[in-house]
């Protein structure tokens, strides 16, 4: 299966930053030391004016990101989306991730490769 | 198109093949360790090699998520330095020169030991020691009391026992029971169980669920709740991610978590915002609960815990509203002087509240089919009552001969046993996952000089540890899970652990038992191999498990059913009828066993032993509250250093403080700092952090460097970045539960080439331990062996 019309969708309002995706990604890929293919980015934590605070975890596909494509040419979902322990991640074509959205305040969709 | 899984490749049968690959369903719990037993599909090639593991998306335990430890499975299995073959020590202790042996020569020397000790000292001279909650939780207390007669299964030098046991404790004496979070984890249909309500309020207090996963509770089950409407009411000294999304987040000082419990109950019950109606039928002693926190007004508690009265106040409120609300507690509430008395009020605030056995409240959770596979296993079976009354710590200690979890002989008690010689002289010890040096043992330097004592001791582990190095005659290789034929029995569902791969010489717990024990005691330990034993204990279960071990392999789980409202139904009574299994029937906020064995019966505050307030003249050399044993993803305990993606990870141990702190005392992020009080020192790693109180620093547990010379003086390093080099033994709270891990003084300063010439693993194994005078419990205490009258006049069995 071709991944062209795929994509990644994440909820960052309630990933954790528990690196789940990351040790995934590279046990799936066989990284070494050093090398990413998803890496979890962080913003905060940060008190705000009203007094709330910011704590925000981010994973961001990297270069070497496939999106997992063996694993999905035999209907697999990719690793990180599989195993991430929040459930704030999804591997479809664009079009079914963009329905995922209005009832996902702070997410995103990736387009990888 | 939309994407679909194969579903080819996630069955419900046990066991597949995928081309050359055999592809095994079952769970995983420990080695590696952790609390919880989560679905896996482990993948081994046709040499019966571990290869890859993925989470099985068909058990709803963990519905197909996995985290760190797990998903670097394949790394820990086939790791190069795990122990293969059975090991005599060749030179002295501590040099780390070994001789292989077979597994026969190995049960000859520990045959011949145990004889003699047993012949000279006493089966009671023998001591079985593990760590905390794992899978050989009920393999070594059997080693200890089929094996060598003994009543002495204690975890690794512990101090105040505190691991949830004084939770275990405490809810058994008040409330018959312990309760957990209801996440719907006790329904295989989880959260769309139609008998199923999400908490409305989750308070969490003593953990940061996420990443301590304790308990059998998995902390992501949460964010499950999150999203489905649960909103969350955190107490914790550092801004955690669940304190950031948090509708009020209480920045406790550590160890005053008592004083908050007592004033939340003072503001439900001052402004009545209790469930009248379940405190008329289902509760004890409400008005003497009521008179125990007049005193404690959000303004005095404010005093003591630094946390706002108004924020007090505004949590209560919260709490109280929440139809219903749940307590997410954790070993924090443990690692007090009062851990006892604290964990008490917890349950009164959640009794009053009305959350007790509702859809997600907090519910009972017992062992699946009342399988207890854990500290109590064998205990009657195997040791004689004459024996069971030698157990050490009953006499000091007499709520440990009241909890049903809580057989263990208790840890300072057994300490101060070995160093006075007194009631009589310990000379053997077994250590079986547990790695008391490096984590676990209060005051470390002391249990290493006190260990040192022994003329016999055994390590079973998986890797050479330095508890192995520095103490061990014999070593024995421990198999991992997925070499294992087991069952996970701590809760529900029962999952069948099952073995699919093999490693040298090594051994599963569940062999070593029938390996030790036929040998011992070959007249009354039947089981002859570990399916034998696994039979057994599935007959010994008390709901007659509708199974075989073989079944339960195929099942790969069995989940009981589980009504709620379980008290109302006669279903927590052995009698039958409803209520709660307590001498009033009821949850009891006055405690008539607390009253009978002496101690107080009402849930009360004390200030940590070492603190700004109770010591201040102490507090102006150490100004610095040191809080410690916080989790991280990458570890369990003293476990996975040796795993080179987790150290790329999470390389060095880290002591975190406001970037304030790090400021006035010089040092600043990346620095290796000496943290000290009276009793020692140790290193870390600053890393500055705006989630931390600039008046409280919070340092890892657990560190040892696998990769450091074995032999002393540097085992491993061991003790050069041990916090434990600062807690204490002997200081306890009444009931000889709870330890002040959590609240300690401190200071720190930066390490230099001149202060850092003597290390502290050559001070402690080379230069006698650091210079203090070592707290005691008075004699009297220790060794006054049936004191009738402190025991209120009323026997308990265990």
């Amino acid at each position: 299966m071709s991944t062209k019309e795929y994509g990644l969708f994440i909820n960052f309002d309630y990933c954790t930053g528990c690196h789940t995706c990351e040790i995934a990604c590279k046990k799936e890929h066989d990284l070494p030391e050093g090398q990413w293919g998803i890496k979890v980015m962080q913003d905060g934590p940060r008190q705000n004016a009203d007094g709330t605070w910011d704590y925000t975890y981010l994973p961001l596909p990297t270069s070497l990101c496939d999106l997992c494509a063996d694993r999905v040419s035999e209907g697999r979902l990719p690793t990180c989306v599989h195993h991430c322990q929040a459930r704030v991640m999804a591997f479809d074509t664009y079009d079914e991730l963009a329905k995922l959205l209005p009832s996902s305040p702070r997410s995103v969709i990736y387009a990888v490769k | 198109m939309a994407f679909e899984e194969n579903p080819d490749l996630y069955r419900k049968e046990w066991r597949w093949q995928e081309g050359d690959l055999t592809v095994t369903r079952t769970c995983h719990w420990s080695a590696p360790g952790c609390h919880d037993s989560c679905g896996v599909l482990l993948y081994t090639d046709k040499d019966g090699k571990l290869v890859k593991i993925e989470g099985d998306p068909n058990q709803t335990y963990n519905n197909g998520t996995l985290c760190m430890r797990c998903l670097n499975m394949v790394e820990a299995v086939n790791h190069p330095d795990r122990l293969k073959y059975p090991l005599k020590r060749a030179g002295e202790r501590g040099e780390n020169k070994w001789e292989r042996i077979s597994w026969d020569e190995a049960l000859d020397i520990i045959e011949e030991n145990v004889r003699r000790i047993q012949k000279e000292y006493g089966p009671e001279s023998i001591v079985g020691m593990m760590g905390t909650g794992r899978n050989c939780n009920w393999a070594v207390p059997l080693i200890t009391y089929a094996g060598f007669g003994s009543p002495n299964f204690a975890l690794g030098f512990l101090a105040g026992d505190s691991c949830m046991l004084p939770r275990a404790a405490i809810s058994a004496a008040v409330m018959g029971d312990l309760t957990v979070v209801d996440a719907s984890q006790f329904r295989p249909d989880r959260y769309d169980n139609p008998e199923y309500h999400r908490p409305d309020y989750i308070f969490m207090v003593g953990n940061n669920a996420l990443k301590s996963n304790g308990d059998g509770f998995l902390g992501h089950w949460i964010v499950e709740l999150m999203k489905r409407g649960t909103k969350l009411i955190v107490c914790d000294p550092q801004l955690t991610w669940f304190a950031a999304k948090a509708e009020i987040w209480l920045q406790i000082r550590p160890g005053t978590d008592g004083a908050l419990a007592l004033s939340m109950i003072n503001v439900i019950v001052g402004e009545d915002l209790y469930d009248h109606d379940y405190v008329d039928k289902w509760c004890y002693g409400f008005d003497q609960l009521v008179e125990s926190v007049k005193d404690w007004s959000p303004e005095e508690a404010s005093k003591v815990t630094w946390i706002p009265a108004d924020d007090i106040r505004k949590a209560a409120r919260l709490f109280a509203q929440g139809n219903p609300s749940a307590i997410q507690w954790g070993v924090a509430v443990d690692m007090n002087v009062n851990g006892i008395p604290q964990a008490h009020a917890w349950i009164a605030m959640n009794a009053i509240c009305g959350n007790i056995e509702k859809p997600g409240g907090n519910i009972v959770a017992r062992d699946a089919y009342g399988m207890v596979l854990s500290y109590p296993y064998g205990y009657d079976q195997y040791v004689p009552a004459e024996m069971q009354a030698k157990r050490i710590g009953l006499d000091f200690s007499p709520l440990h001969r009241f909890a049903a979890g809580a057989a263990t002989a208790h840890g300072d008690s057994l300490l101060q046993t070995i160093e006075t010689g007194k009631p009589y002289p310990i000379k053997m010890i077994w250590f079986q996952s547990t790695n008391p040096i490096a984590n676990m043992a209060g005051e470390a330097p002391r249990v290493y000089d006190a260990i040192n004592k022994m003329d016999f001791v055994v390590v079973v582990d998986v890797f050479m540890t330095p508890t192995a190095v520095a103490f061990a005659d014999v070593v024995l290789p421990a198999a991992m899970s997925c070499e294992r034929n087991s069952i996970r029995g701590w809760w529900t569902p029962s999952r069948a652990i099952t073995k699919c791969s093999s490693y040298y010489e090594a051994k599963s717990d569940e062999d070593i038992v029938v390996a030790v024990c036929s040998r011992l005691n070959p007249e009354n330990f039947k089981p002859r191999s570990d399916i034998d034993l696994l039979d057994e204990a599935i007959e010994n279960g008390f709901d007659d498990p509708p199974f075989t071990y073989a079944e339960l392999t195929e099942m790969v789980d069995s989940w009981p059913e589980r009504p709620y409202f379980m008290h109302e139904k006669g279903l927590l009574r052995s009698d039958g009828q409803p209520g709660f299994n307590t001498p009033t029937g009821r949850i009891e906020l006055y405690s008539l066993v607390l009253e009978a064995l002496g101690d107080p019966a009402l849930p009360y505050y004390e200030e940590p032993p070492e603190s700004p307030y109770s010591t201040p003249e102490l507090a102006e050399e150490y100004p610095l509250v040191l809080t410690t044993g916080h989790r991280s993803y990458e570890f369990f305990h003293s476990e996975h250093r040796q795993q080179p993606t987790m150290r790329e990870f999470h390389p060095w141990p880290l002591v975190e403080m406001h970037p304030e702190t790090a400021k006035k005392y010089g040092v600043k992020d990346g620095d290796w700092v000496w943290i000290e009080n009276t009793r020692g020192r140790c290193r870390q790693v600053v890393h500055e952090t705006e989630t931390m109180d600039p008046r409280v620093v919070n340092a890892e547990h657990g560190w040892w460097f696998p990769e450091q010379e074995a032999a002393e003086p540097s085992l491993y390093g061991v003790f050069d970045s041990n916090i434990n080099n600062l807690t204490n033994q002997c200081v306890t709270g009444p009931t000889g539960y709870g330890a002040p891990y959590k609240s300690q003084l401190c200071k720190v300063y930066k390490c230099t080439e001149e202060n850092s010439a003597v290390m502290p693993s050559k001070q402690v194994t080379e230069l006698g331990g650091f210079p203090y005078e070592r707290i005691q419990y008075s004699e009297d205490a220790v060794h006054a062996n049936t004191n009738e009258e402190f025991l209120g006049g009323r026997k308990y069995v265990y």
